[in-house]
């Protein structure tokens, strides 16, 4: 998913700016264009979406079960801490994964870019890659993977925190997992402005 | 009674109000040493709430609790997890982890909180679960067996530590007669055997005679009667006698039909109505 996904975004991506560059006669910067805005801002975004699409309404899903059927409470009765036993595993997971998936989606898109670039327009393999590699830095990268280590904390905390918070059986659980789903995406596009300003402004 | 040093449990003018209704009103009991009491009441007489309340994971609105000699409503969580290492508790559901095998719940107390070896977990799962009749189950997940046998589960994993009090909230409802007895018969053994201290709250009046050797009855939020099986069978108290007979007739109030009377009675609109007239009064 997320690498159809990033590919589509990459190859999105590259048409565009191929129809705007060309107007300008500059489709040799449509990598640079591609790069920079899968590592900088889309990959990061889009992977957040679909992890907080798939696993963080998942995961509020589940400990919301867990809740309404007493099994956080017999976990506190057994004297058993359910923020360590249910909420420290996920968050780590997610502190890994999420990251990790960006790298892999932006490979993906970037992926797509070259697919546009090859075939559509006048490049080669080899130009593309060049091209790539030389408008970015290895701070585009990073940058983009402070970002989605932010963004995975956000996203499990509101995920485990609505989950743990689910009062009033099934409906609960369906009331809790939508708002962890929207109040994540919300909170994620904000922080990503928030994010992009502050590396913006810091140089 | 039986009072071999201080009282297990301490309850003292324990208070539960939600909102303006008063669930436990002034509840005031103790529980020693090897008893087994079972606390019995009408649907929605505050009998798990109680319950609630003794395990520490609801506050009350006033009064106190002693487990063990320790108060633990002014406990914070961590002192409490203390004390609860020192008991078990089978909740009505059995309330299995359903991610984890049968056998996985049963051990997890013992994983989390001993040293012990995976083998030597696995001979006390083996011996708990045969304890309650569910031998060679370990294997099976909480959703593909039934309520009855979950609520087993619950309990061999409540005796998982071998604990020195037992809560259970309606340890038999829902088995079949042959497995209630073997309940309680293992609830009888272990109290008698390890000097183990039950609290059960029960509907079920056939097992709750067999095995308590107190019994305590709520009403309304407030103990209606208490004593040895013997004298609550023969109280005079006529709503003990009602409940006792589930007879339908008595002086226990039902909810429901108390409700559509009521509504006879009062003919002025619904709360909800009238606050929404008034409402629009307000407008210009």
């Amino acid at each position: 998913m997320v690498a159809l996904t990033a590919f589509s975004i990459g190859v999105t991506l590259a048409m565009q700016a191929a129809h705007s560059l060309q107007s300008l006669g500059a489709e040799m910067y449509v990598p640079d264009l591609v790069m920079l805005t899968l590592l900088r801002e889309l990959g990061p975004v889009l992977i957040a979406v679909i992890v907080i699409g798939r696993s963080g309404s998942a995961v509020a899903a589940e400990l919301g079960t867990m809740k309404v059927s007493e099994e956080i409470e017999a976990l506190e009765v057994m004297a058993i801490n359910p923020v360590h036993y249910l909420v420290v595993p996920r968050f780590l997971a997610m502190l890994v994964m999420l990251p990790a998936l960006t790298i892999f989606g932006n490979y993906i898109g970037i992926m797509g870019g070259w697919a546009v670039c090859r075939f559509a327009l006048d490049f080669n393999t080899a130009g593309y890659v060049l091209r790539a590699l030389e408008s970015a830095d290895t701070w585009d990268l990073y940058s983009g993977m402070i970002k989605s280590a932010v963004f995975a904390w956000i996203v499990i905390t509101i995920a485990c925190n609505a989950g743990l918070n689910v009062e009033g059986g099934a409906e609960g659980v369906g009331e809790a997992t939508t708002a962890s789903v929207v109040q994540a995406l919300l909170a994620m596009l904000v922080t990503n402005a928030i994010l992009t300003s502050i590396f913006f402004f810091s140089g | 009674m039986n009072a071999d040093g201080e009282p297990i449990i301490e309850v003292t003018d324990l208070v539960r109000e939600f909102g303006d209704r008063v669930v436990l009103d002034d509840i005031s009991f103790s529980v020693h040493r090897r008893e087994t009491v079972v606390v019995m009441g009408g649907s929605g007489c505050g009998k798990s709430t109680l319950l609630r309340h003794l395990i520490g994971s609801m506050k009350p609105t006033s009064g106190s609790i002693k487990l063990f000699g320790e108060e633990i409503t002014t406990m914070a969580e961590r002192e409490i997890e203390r004390v609860r290492l020192r008991f078990g508790m089978l909740f009505q559901s059995g309330a299995l982890l359903a991610s984890l095998t049968v056998g996985e719940n049963v051990a997890l107390p013992l994983a989390q909180h001993t040293k012990k070896l995976p083998d030597e977990i696995e001979q006390i799962v083996k011996q708990k679960l045969e304890m309650v009749g569910l031998t060679d189950f370990e294997d099976l997940r909480p959703d593909e067996i039934s309520g009855g046998m979950k609520k087993r589960v619950g309990l061999a994993r409540a005796l998982a530590l071998d604990p020195e009090l037992l809560f259970s909230d309606e340890p038999t409802s829902g088995l079949d007669p042959i497995m209630t007895a073997v309940v309680d018969e293992l609830t009888l053994k272990l109290a008698c055997r390890r000097g183990m201290t039950a609290v059960v709250v029960s509907h079920d009046m056939t097992s709750a005679f067999r095995i308590a050797t107190r019994m305590i009855m709520l009403g309304h939020g407030s103990i209606v009667a208490q004593g040895t099986p013997d004298e609550i069978r023969n109280s005079p108290n006529p709503e003990v006698q009602q409940f006792i007979h589930g007879r339908a007739d008595g002086p226990i109030p039902l909810n429901l039909s108390q409700e559509q009377h009521k509504d006879h009675q009062v003919v002025r609109p619904r709360p909800f109505l009238s606050a929404r007239f008034r409402f629009h009064h307000k407008r210009p």
